[in-house]
């Protein structure tokens, strides 16, 4: 694109050259994968003998598939509802955790041990604390009106403990987000706050939050990407179950190509679950302007 | 930073979609066959089992130095193996002999031509042939052709049920008929205890249920019809009232409330079984061992009873018929660069002293006849000895209907079975979704 006189203004910048290991790591395991997939969903595949063409059966079968709505339906729940508890808990709790003091510290150290451990054994942990009868389920289930404990077992109450596992789970790395950021909040702001009379409440909301913009845009994509790919825990929490009722998109996926080995309609999910993902990623830098890079901290 | 973002974000939706097609490429890490020498190194693929795994060494053992062979085992852990096996199958790094589960797992394979006939082999030798419990090689064998020789235990399902609990509620013999075991029902709820200990959380554990209603209802034909896709099969009356029977438990309470909370991976269910908060559990006969493992203590004390499923009266199956796992069991690859000397191996050892001696010495109870007194050693002597004679006095010994339905068809059934024990499905929408998804 530039042109000689040009490369020679700007030589020792990186080229195309720089950026090949790259461009070819994602070609061979991102863009390879997904043309591969979109050919696997028009045809019918077991993964014993060769992929077999069969047109749109597969897409037509997503239209009467009545799992879908449902799996889409609990999807999108559980992005939303991911989003907004993992950052009402997070934001204030980083926040805080930026400040001084050996409490706080302390419980930093606590609040991200769960950071340490790997998604399979969070699941493996929670379901045994889930267990009706002789898990903490039996124990708090009396106290706030589940008398039988019976919390993952309710198709009501299951996706919820989902939710709570996943939150559980996730929250200690926002935090350490937030954290980070608040602590590169410049003092001068809050001084001069102080100067104008604006109390702690006022501090926060006029200027921690509007300081921490990137970093909630930040962390709530990943948050949202990370809801639509997830899936490990509910496999080994629930199994998706009771029935249906936490059968996410990428888990009804999972359960049609590994356990059904129907890998040419789960192909169909997946470009599915990849559209959705594309698509809700583009929308959100379009409503946040977070391509932009605008900075915060003009005039300082 | 967003656009390293963006870029984070598709590659992880590029992993999703490597995971599904990304499988294949897990095939090839299979081992390679040598080249060159004398014979070439034959692979056998089977389970991750300490005890048994150590028989089957042995048996190989035997066999290379005999025969001059070179077979190798290779032990997998169970839920990678069935992906792994899928894969190398029908690629050049299938293994020459697998385990697999028979019935309708082991016609996928047949079906796409990648597994050898056994049939003539076994037929001259009709020595070794005749050993076999024929209900069980029976699973084995597809269209008449025989495909898979059982090489380890059976494993019927029965129930398994608390002596000190049953005695507290005033109960002294386990129930035989299905109205006595309805009142027995009662009468432990009655107690206070919970009738039934179900992992409800996991639909194999209720399938099983299902699967003893239908046979005793409608005898084993009613399953055979739902294997074979017949037309109406599914909603055959015999299904729905089997259903029917499995809501009339829930509703008297039988399971409790939280069943579908409990989980048998992580000893849920076993837990309320041994603490004695439940009187029964209706599981595979590897409970046994599960729970010396788990619950020594419950055994050594003697408090633990198992007995056969119920009769139920005006049913058209016979009390005295199964269902379970009848065994797991060996095929040989049709791309084996050696079926001669990979069929000689399983006709030659499946069916040898050492290795039947073997399989006993760990617990399992070979579909062998003739074993009736050498079974009844070891610390479960007299379980083995029941066992056994299950497998060998019963009619008719169905496979677990989660293993004998394509793939496919049973996570749909699992699905829904589990919808109906919670009663978010009624029996007859359970028989109609279950033909639409089969197409019959």
């Amino acid at each position: 694109m530039s042109s000689r006189t040009q490369s020679s203004v700007q030589a020792g910048r990186p080229g195309f050259v720089w950026a090949a290991p790259a461009i070819v790591f994602f070609a061979v395991f991102a863009l390879l994968p997904m043309f591969v997939v979109v050919y696997l969903s028009f045809t019918s595949y077991s993964a014993i003998s060769d992929p077999v063409w069969i047109g749109v059966k597969n897409w037509r079968h997503l239209a009467t598939d009545p799992l879908v709505g449902n799996s889409l339906r609990l999807s999108a729940g559980l992005t939303v509802l991911s989003w907004l508890v993992q950052t009402a808990i997070a934001l204030p709790l980083g926040v805080y955790l930026a400040g001084k003091g050996r409490t706080r510290s302390v419980l930093a150290a606590v609040l991200f041990l769960p950071l340490l451990m790997s998604g399979a054994a969070i699941a493996l942990l929670w379901s045994t604390l889930f267990d009706p009868n002789f898990g903490l389920a039996s124990v708090v289930g009396p106290l706030i009106g589940v008398a039988d404990g019976n919390f993952i077992g309710k198709p009501t109450l299951a996706f919820y403990c989902v939710l709570l596992v996943i939150a559980w789970q996730f929250i200690p790395f926002h935090t350490l987000l937030y954290q980070g950021a608040t602590r590169a909040i410049p003092t001068s702001l809050y001084e001069a706050a102080m100067i104008d009379g604006a109390e702690r409440f006022k501090q926060f909301t006029l200027i921690t939050v509007p300081q921490l913009r990137d970093t909630i845009i930040t962390s709530g994509v990943l948050m949202i990407v990370g809801s639509l790919t997830y899936f490990e825990i509910i496999l080994i929490l629930t199994g998706g179950g009771p029935g249906t009722a936490t059968r996410i998109l990428p888990l009804h996926m999972y359960i049609t190509g590994f356990r059904g080995f129907d890998m040419g309609y789960a192909s169909v999910l997946a470009v599915l679950l990849l559209a959705v993902g594309t698509s809700l990623s583009l929308l959100i830098t379009k409503v946040t302007g977070y391509r932009k890079m605008s900075s915060q901290k003009e005039g300082l | 930073m967003f656009r390293s973002m963006r870029a984070h974000k598709i590659a992880v939706a590029g992993l999703v979609v490597l995971a599904v097609t990304g499988v294949s490429a897990c095939g090839s890490s299979g081992p390679q066959k040598s080249g060159g020498g004398s014979a070439k190194e034959l692979q056998l693929w089977t389970l991750q089992n300490p005890g048994v795994n150590g028989v089957q060494q042995k048996a190989v053992d035997r066999f290379n130095k005999s025969s001059g062979a070179k077979l190798k085992l290779s032990t997998y852990v169970n839920d990678p193996y069935k992906v792994k096996l899928q894969t190398a199958v029908g690629s050049a790094n299938a293994p020459d002999i697998f385990y697999n589960w028979g019935g309708g797992n082991l016609k996928g394979y047949v079906d796409a031509g990648q597994v050898a006939d056994l049939t003539k082999a076994l037929d001259a030798a009709p020595d070794v042939k005749a050993k076999f419990i024929p209900s069980v090689l029976d699973v084995g064998t597809v269209d008449g052709k025989v495909y898979g020789i059982p090489m380890q235990g059976v494993q019927p399902v029965s129930f398994f049920y608390n002596k000190v609990v049953f005695k507290k509620a005033g109960i002294s013999e386990f129930p035989t008929t299905w109205s006595d075991f309805l009142t027995v029902v009662d009468k432990l709820k009655a107690a206070g205890v919970q009738p039934i200990a179900l992992a409800g959380s996991q639909g194999w554990c209720e399938l099983m249920y299902l699967e003893y209603f239908l046979d005793r209802i409608g005898g084993p034909e009613k399953f055979q019809a739902i294997v074979k896709n017949e037309k109406g099969a599914w909603t055959d009356p015999a299904v729905v009232e089997s259903m029917g029977m499995v809501q009339d438990l829930v509703d008297r309470g039988a399971f409790g409330t939280n069943y579908a909370a409990v989980n048998y991976d992580n000893k849920g269910s076993q837990a309320l079984l041994t603490s004695g908060k439940a009187a029964m559990e209706l599981m595979g006969s590897w409970e046994v061992t599960s729970l010396n493992d788990a619950f020594p203590k419950f055994l050594t004390a003697g408090s633990l009873g198992w007995a056969n499923f119920p009769a139920i009266k005006g049913g058209a199956g016979d009390p005295l018929d199964i269902v379970g796992n009848p065994s797991n069991f060996y095929s040989v690859s049709s791309r084996s660069s050696d079926v001669a000397a990979a069929t000689k191996f399983l006709l030659q050892e499946m069916v040898s002293d050492e290795y039947v001696a073997g399989m006993i010495s760990v617990g399992q109870v070979p579909a062998i006849l003739g074993l009736e007194k050498k079974v009844k050693i070891g610390a479960f002597a007299d379980f083995n000895a029941f066992v056994y004679q299950m497998g060998l006095t019963a009619p008719s010994f169905a496979q677990s209907w989660d293993q004998a339905l394509p793939a496919a068809l049973s996570q749909t059934m699992l699905t829904n079975i589990q919808q109906v024990f919670n009663k978010q499905m009624t029996p007859q929408e359970f028989a109609d979704s279950m033909a639409a998804a089969a197409g019959s």
